[in-house]
């Protein structure tokens, strides 16, 4: 099968913007990469089903000169599922920024565990240089108490935690 | 028999109508799930006899000639994956009628549950029955899309993000299934998947290799396979229990369930194939390793349950007839011990108020029945001898060993490792929640959130349903030797596919 030079270009297009757009911090951002993916989808179903031709009624026209009509319905059908999730994506957006007052997407929990460990640490070594010169055991004491406070912490870091 | 073929995707769908209209009548909505699930596990059951004997069951939606209309067809694997997963769905149903029993009261008889639980169960049977494409495409639709309505319900802030994210990724997915289907019919002129078995043999290689790895990253996004994974413990624990409990069970193993059905009967390959089996064990290793780093009880068993598809990724992998029936006894007794295990957690975490083992103990004293109804499970989830986990897990280590090639060998250890170290995490959670003295529930920080129920009373249809489901589990180990036969013969179809394709296209046009 060939295919329309055009089409493909837009197609690329459609797709490039799309995952970029996904991959943005911003929840709005992320909606609208969506749609752009969407869109290329469904015209990918469609380009897919070759070039256009007469409509596909028998006696309108040859075999060879109708379109393909299975590809058109098959977008048809793929239309509406993508936007009945959208609507419910734009909702749940929504309620997100009613709820948390911002259209960020946050970091995931084990992103942020590590984070947190990482700056404890630094903290950590940090403290052991001070106190070395004057009392090793001071340090080591120091340590013990940090871990403690931070599995006390534990259940405010995020959503699962606790319930 | 052609027509009961329909019924297991007609009923849930019809009901969830019907129980939108009688949502003034709680107890009506119960009764009407609870009958309809029944009717499928009975369906499902009939099928499963009548295909063992006489071979796949087809039906083709109004009356199309077979390569152009839409295909229903049971063979011996979706029977089989229909009937342990409506014995599943009808469990975990009873659970939360229990539950919402004990918390009624508390204002939070809801209405959209029900509805949203049987479409769901619709999508789960639509994808198992399905012999097309586009609609398989359409069925994860059906199932996702009520997934995403079940996991933002009665959103907190917590729940709308991990809900967010649930949502943002399996859209990707879908639009990259889409994109898949429009490039498998481009290069072939059809969605049918037994036409598809003949045609995608004749496509040059290079296609025909883009076309099977993109039908692993859609379904290995679905079925989280380790680089695709990470959604996955974010967004489970963050819903209340019986919803985990469908969605681990359920949810990706229909994932698991169109990989095999794809790779086997469209994309046949002669010989074992490493990328999957580098796949699985990085599965396997990262999903266990994942889970000894948890302390909250639902994110640790949603790790174990990533580290487990790459049990089933192995098997599918290896592409021999020992290699499948080992995947299905797998999926047969995952499906039933992990929706198990996940309403055990609801049950514990409901009596401690907290999901936190650090901060739980002593479990097993109040509760001596829970303790008995966790051990037996996460056993079975570890492949301690007696129960089902083991006669799945030594058929795919003797798959394993037969391949016989250095990276068979290699992901063959991997499993046994895996197995420890599952063994070691659910110890912890034995060690965590049940073992220790006593310690007084944790006080209930908000007493209208259905979701973060601190403590609350565990009611006998909650018991009723873990019970049974551990007693299902259970059953999988007694009848391992017919259940074993069955899977045994349903691997010989997949790999072979020429019951499939001809009850598809050889007498299935004139119905």
């Amino acid at each position: 099968m060939t295919i329309n030079l055009t089409m493909a270009v837009i197609l690329a297009a459609l797709y490039t913007a799309g995952f970029y757009l996904i991959m943005q911090r911003s929840l709005m951002r992320v909606i609208i990469g969506i749609v752009l993916l969407g869109h290329g989808a469904n015209l990918f179903l469609q380009v897919a089903g070759g070039p256009p031709g007469v409509p596909p009624f028998i006696g309108m026209a040859g075999l060879d000169e109708m379109s393909d009509p299975l590809p058109q319905a098959m977008a048809l059908t793929a239309i509406v599922i993508t936007f009945g999730l959208l609507t419910f994506l734009l909702a749940l957006a929504y309620r997100s920024w009613v709820l948390l007052g911002h259209d960020e997407v946050r970091d995931d929990l084990e992103d942020r565990r590590i984070a947190e460990a990482v700056a404890e640490a630094q903290e950590m070594s940090a403290a052991a240089e001070t106190t070395e010169a004057e009392d090793p055991e001071d340090a080591a004491d120091h340590e013990g108490t940090s871990e403690t406070g931070e599995s006390g912490n534990e259940g405010d870091t995020g959503p699962g935690v606790r319930r | 028999m052609t027509t009961l073929v329909s019924l297991p995707v007609l009923l849930p769908l019809l009901a969830a109508a019907l129980s939108l209209v009688a949502r003034r009548s709680p107890a009506a909505q119960r009764l009407l799930g609870v009958l309809v699930l029944t009717a499928i596990a009975a369906v499902a059951a009939v099928l499963l006899v009548h295909v063992d004997e006489q071979g796949p069951v087809v039906l083709q939606l109004g009356g199309h000639a077979p390569p152009f209309g839409i295909t229903l067809i049971a063979d011996r694997l979706s029977a089989l994956l229909l009937l342990v997963s409506a014995v599943v769905t009808l469990a975990v149903l009873i659970f939360s009628i229990g539950q919402r029993i004990v918390d009624y009261g508390r204002g939070t008889t809801s209405t959209a549950f029900l509805p949203m639980y049987l479409v769901l169960c619709a999508g789960v049977s639509m994808a198992y029955l399905t012999g097309d494409l586009f609609n398989l495409f359409v069925a994860f639709e059906i199932m996702l899309s009520a997934s995403y309505v079940l996991i933002t319900r009665r959103s907190n802030a917590p729940r709308v993000r991990a809900g967010m994210t649930y949502v943002i990724v399996s859209l990707t997915s879908s639009l990259l299934f889409l994109t898949m289907v429009a490039l498998v019919y481009a290069a072939t002129g059809t969605v049918n998947m037994a036409d598809l078995a003949v045609r995608v043999a004749e496509l040059p290689e290079g296609v025909k290799t883009v076309l099977g790895l993109l039908v692993v990253v859609v379904f290995g996004i679905k079925a989280a396979l380790v680089p695709l994974h990470f959604w996955l413990p974010d967004s489970y624990p963050t819903a209340p229990a019986p919803i985990t409990a469908v969605f681990a069970g359920l949810l990706t193993k229909v994932g698991v369930y169109a990989l095999i059905r794809t790779q086997a009967l469209v994309f046949d390959h002669d010989a074992s194939w490493t990328l999957l089996l580098v796949v699985a064990v990085l599965t396997m290793i990262v999903g266990v390793l994942g889970a000894i780093a948890q302390n909250d009880i639902n994110r640790l068993m949603s790790f174990l349950l990533v580290s487990h598809i790459g049990y089933m990724l192995f098997g599918l992998a290896l592409f021999t007839v020992i290699g499948l029936t080992g995947v299905i006894l797998y999926v047969v007794h995952h499906i039933i011990v992990q929706a198990a295990l996940f309403l055990v957690s609801g049950v514990v975490t409901r009596h401690t108020g907290t999901v936190s083992l650090r901060d739980m103990s002593g479990v097993a004293k109040a509760y001596p029945l829970v303790a008995v109804l966790f051990a037996v499970p996460a056993l079975s989830l570890a492949g301690i001898p007696p129960f089902s986990g083991f006669v799945a897990k030594i058929a795919l280590l003797r798959a394993g060993a037969e391949v016989a090639t250095p990276t068979a060998y290699l992901v063959t250890a991997g499993a046994v490792l895996t197995s420890l170290l599952t063994l070691y995490a659910v110890a912890k959670i034995w060690v965590g929640s049940f073992w220790g003295r006593e310690c007084p529930p944790h006080p209930d920080p908000d007493p209208t959130d259905e979701v973060t129920v601190g403590t609350g009373a565990t009611s006998r249809p909650m018991l009723l349903a873990t019970g049974g489901l551990v007693v299902a589990g259970v059953a999988v180990a007694v009848l391992a030797g017919p259940l074993s036969a069955i899977s045994e013969r349903a691997a010989n179809d997949l790999l072979d596919g020429g019951a499939y394709r001809e009850a598809v296209l050889g007498q299935g046009g004139d119905r």
